[in-house]
């Protein structure tokens, strides 16, 4: 799976687990700021985030400050999925 | 003060399919449960809240109840520290608790687990209506309208509130019975005593 791809899979797995009602992936900008301003996510949307890391690709984030970088936009956690898997293989 | 010199200035009611405002049905489905919840609040009130697709059930049917009770409030009239809100139910959070559980077989679901407790839709309520003074809920096993006529009279002469939403809100296999009062010092055009029996009245209302 190439970026492209995975950042599309991303966003309709960001709108089901976080219940985006309304939103599609067209609506959510790659680059697009996660938390606050754009999507507008909170505190316990990144814990759902960790979850569904967790849960889709299996991975753990080590720390919160990893986090904050991480979960900036779907480009950067995309970036993260495929850096993670590319050390796995 | 006594109870009596307060004033219910408004009421709703969520029940078998029908929301009511002060006595009169302003939405009415064929859906149920969920469903109903989330076509009264797009197409019934159409209400613009994204949170409100994040909430359980309860917070739900509070969120929309409390927008109806509110429907001709002045927002300017109180400090957000002067309007309480004091709730009950009999099931406290059941539905949130099992839907966590659930989860927790696997993954635990932080959304899900911030629901786990009856007192989360009065956090949704205030954070939306900028209700910021006392609260409380309890939970007893029917409606006790003895009980709080008494804590939100004594409220508002000793702690400083205003105004106040109190009643019941219930929700239990995707069922609600959900009936919410506004209490104010002031005289409304069809205010009504704010009296334990004027409360027992308003909630028994055939539906």
């Amino acid at each position: 799976m190439n970026k492209d791809e995975l950042m599309l899979q991303l966003k309709e797995q960001i709108i089901k687990q976080l219940k985006l009602e309304g939103k599609t992936p067209a609506d959510i900008g790659d680059h697009d700021p996660l938390f606050v301003e754009g999507l507008g996510l909170d505190s316990i949307d990144a814990l759902e985030l960790i979850v569904l890391l967790q849960q889709e690709y299996n991975i753990k984030l080590n720390n919160a400050e990893q986090g904050q970088e991480v979960f900036r936009s779907v480009s950067t956690m995309a970036e993260f999925i495929l850096e993670k898997q590319t050390q796995y293989v | 003060m006594s109870g009596s010199e307060l004033k219910i200035t408004a009421h709703a009611i969520i029940r078998n399919g029908k929301i009511l405002r002060n006595s009169e049905t302003i939405f009415e489905s064929s859906d149920t449960g969920s469903d109903f919840l989330r076509e009264a609040y797009e197409e019934g009130l159409k209400i613009d809240y994204p949170k409100f697709y994040k909430m359980d059930a309860l917070g739900k049917s509070g969120i929309i109840a409390t927008e109806v009770l509110l429907q001709d409030f002045d927002f300017g009239k109180y400090k957000p520290e002067e309007a309480g809100i004091v709730l009950s139910n009999k099931n406290s959070s059941i539905e949130a608790d099992v839907n966590y559980f659930e989860t927790a077989r696997s993954f635990p679901s932080p959304a899900l687990f911030v629901y786990t407790l009856p007192n989360i839709v009065i956090g949704e309520i205030s954070i939306r209506y900028k209700f910021k003074g006392e609260n409380a809920f309890f939970v007893s096993d029917q409606f006790d309208a003895d009980w709080l006529h008494f804590y939100v009279s004594d409220l508002i002469h000793h702690q400083k509130i205003k105004a106040c939403i109190c009643g019941w809100v219930e929700s239990v296999d995707e069922n609600f019975d959900t009936c919410l009062f506004l209490v104010e010092k002031e005289q409304k055009e069809n205010a009504v005593n704010f009296t334990a029996e004027n409360l027992k009245e308003i909630y028994g209302l055939k539906v």
